[in-house]
């Protein structure tokens, strides 16, 4: 069985930002992506998603373990990356038409000198079609909404040809249509490349994705089908309502081998100022008192507060069980 | 205006001014719009500051030691110090974020205390620091036309090879990064092109001017065009115009060429400004 090499291959990285010394940002996170991986990235605010982006960028470099992109060091493959970045950096008083934003997209391929050349633009054209934003090529970024911003910073992750895509939180202020299209697009792109997406939108990534990762400090890896209450209130520390789906979806074989374990975990990171997403009860409940039936029947029950919050946070070793989270190699 | 015209014919220093001031408008036209955007007009301030070091180290050399400085000119002291300035400001802007206007301004003060203290400890009355500091349009000789064209050519030259990476720097910093763009180099660059079109501005406005014709022309051009190509062009043009026309108006009368210069740079902003403000509220009703 003559396996694809993995596109990303992070094994057993620790990371923190400066002064030394300071708390793991990363902790014991290893992860492998293979060439038509569509991952994605979940995890309460500080919970090191971003992070981990920005080091399989070689933007960041972690204290401990290894990281390979393309089968090199990121730093030397970080232009064949794409990158959508969660805000867009993009001053709007620049003197710069969509166009322009879409062709620096293009800019390691470019030569020197002031024009971008005829088969530069086609491309960044070609991307700007893709997020339909082509009409508005000629406009500002002053100009565009903030989801039509988004729409010109997907394409010009696109119009770099990039052999990965990594993308951070690219719903956000984005429309349902464009969700949807955005969505379609995505899973069209993973025909050819891996993607990566980071979110906070639980049930966007749990309708649409096949693999998710949930991150806060350490990582975790599931199908998306597995993705329930209990595993997310572990990781907030508070419930969440999760938009569940019948649908069956394989797990690819080159899952995250390392990075999953059979055994579910509680993560460790302090997680005051955690946050239900959709508007949800904000009540905690200690995970393990639910069983997976109560969990498909009575999603939506508000939880009593009587139910001793003091349990959360405590149930390592509990056996939470991910149905298809051992994979082969782990212990 | 009229006196002007009709002196023209018969004073060289008529004829160099203008010329001075068409290839100060080449420089300012094509560099103002990067300052502007990349908003370092503060940094740039600071460069033109850190000149005066070097001009007053050109005057020091040159007086105490005649045989080998004799043939040092300021202006080559004061390119050497601006492009310095700019390495280390570049150096600072990149590895130090951390408090970095108060570094900057630092760097303004040390400059030009540096310049006066060596001025003072060089015989002699330095004219040439005057009219550094304040501009002498009048005085302007061929050979320093011929320096200003010469760096209004690099200047030229730099932007057209590195222009793409200047505007990838100016939208997004990170994105020009993940595309390979060498940042802290890259910083330099722009920052050295920005120190040489400092020196030839100081030659028309002089030193303290300078920031006006950097920013005004290519802010109010802005006001009009939204792309790059088109605002290098628009605020050329306006440098054009602002560098000739009131010093024409000012010629005979008791207002100085280079206040002039200035103060009618303010004016056309302000107008554009407004009008940019009417168009606004027209547009919404």
């Amino acid at each position: 069985m003559s396996e694809p090499s993995p596109v990303v291959q992070i094994d057993r990285i620790f990371f923190a930002y400066p002064p030394p010394g300071a708390e793991w940002v990363l902790e014991d996170v290893s992860l492998t992506i293979g060439p038509r991986d569509f991952l994605g990235v979940i995890g309460p605010n500080g919970g090191g998603k971003t992070t981990l982006l920005r080091i399989i960028l070689g933007l960041l470099e972690p204290q401990r373990g290894v990281v390979r992109v393309l089968g090199r060091a990121p730093r030397e493959v970080r232009t064949r990356i794409g990158y959508v970045p969660q805000h867009a950096r993009i001053d709007p008083g620049v003197p710069a038409s969509v166009l322009d934003v879409v062709l620096t997209g293009r800019l390691a391929r470019s030569s020197w000198g002031f024009r971008y050349g005829r088969g530069h633009v086609e491309a960044a054209m070609a991307a700007l079609e893709q997020t339909e934003m082509a009409a508005l090529a000629g406009r500002t970024m002053a100009t565009l909404s903030g989801g039509q911003r988004q729409r010109v910073l997907i394409a010009r992750a696109l119009a770099s040809d990039a052999e990965l895509l990594l993308l951070d939180e690219p719903t956000a202020g984005v429309d349902p249509h464009m969700e949807q299209s955005l969505t379609d697009l995505l899973h069209r792109l993973n025909q050819r490349l891996p993607i990566v997406i980071v979110s906070h939108d639980v049930s966007f990534v749990s309708t649409h994705l096949q693999r998710v990762a949930c991150l806060n400090r350490r990582l975790i890896c599931h199908a998306a089908q597995e993705i329930s209450r209990e595993v997310i209130a572990e990781m907030y520390h508070a419930p969440i309502r999760v938009v569940r789906h019948e649908e069956a979806c394989p797990l690819s074989d080159h899952g995250c081998r390392q990075g999953c374990s059979p055994e579910g975990t509680v993560l460790g990171a302090g997680a005051s100022g955690s946050r239900a997403r959709l508007g949800e009860t904000l009540e905690r409940q200690p995970p393990k008192q639910l069983d997976r039936k109560s969990l498909l029947s009575e999603g939506d029950r508000p939880l009593a507060r009587d139910e001793s919050p003091s349990d959360l946070g405590t149930a390592e070793g509990d056996g939470v069980r991910f149905g298809r989270g051992g994979q082969p190699g782990t212990p | 205006m009229i006196q002007f015209l009709r002196d023209i014919g018969d004073s060289e220093f008529l004829v160099t001014g203008l010329v001075a001031g068409l290839l100060a408008s080449v420089a300012c036209g094509v560099i103002g719009p990067y300052v502007i955007t990349r908003r370092i007009v503060f940094l740039s301030g600071a460069i033109a500051h850190m000149a005066v070091g070097g001009i007053g180290a050109a005057f020091f050399l040159r007086a105490m030691f005649p045989r080998v400085f004799g043939a040092l000119q300021t202006i080559h002291g004061a390119t050497l110090a601006a492009l310095g300035g700019a390495v280390v400001i570049g150096l600072i802007h990149q590895r130090v974020a951390e408090r970095m206007d108060t570094l900057i301004g630092a760097l303004w003060s040390v400059g030009m205390a540096v310049g006066i203290l060596l001025v003072k400890f060089t015989p002699g009355y330095p004219t040439e620091l005057m009219s550094y500091l304040f501009g002498n349009i009048v005085f302007v000789s061929w050979d320093d036309v011929r320096l200003m064209a010469l760096l209004d050519a690099v200047i030229l030259g730099a932007v057209l090879v590195f222009h793409k990476r200047f505007l990838a720097l100016c939208l997004d910093e990170e994105q020009a990064q993940l595309q390979g763009v060498d940042l802290l180099r890259t910083n330099i660059a722009l920052l050295c092109v920005v120190a040489l079109t400092v020196i030839v501005l100081t030659q028309v406005v002089g030193l303290i001017l300078v920031i006006a014709l950097l920013s005004l022309p290519a802010a109010t051009a802005a006001h009009h065009v939204s792309r790059m190509g088109p605002l290098i062009l628009a605020s050329t043009g306006i440098c054009a115009v602002l560098t000739t026309a009131p010093r024409m108006a000012a010629y005979g009368t008791a207002v100085t060429p280079e206040a002039a210069i200035v103060l009618a740079a303010a004016g056309l902003y302000l107008l554009s400004v407004l009008a940019t403000r009417l168009r606004g509220r027209r547009g919404k009703d």
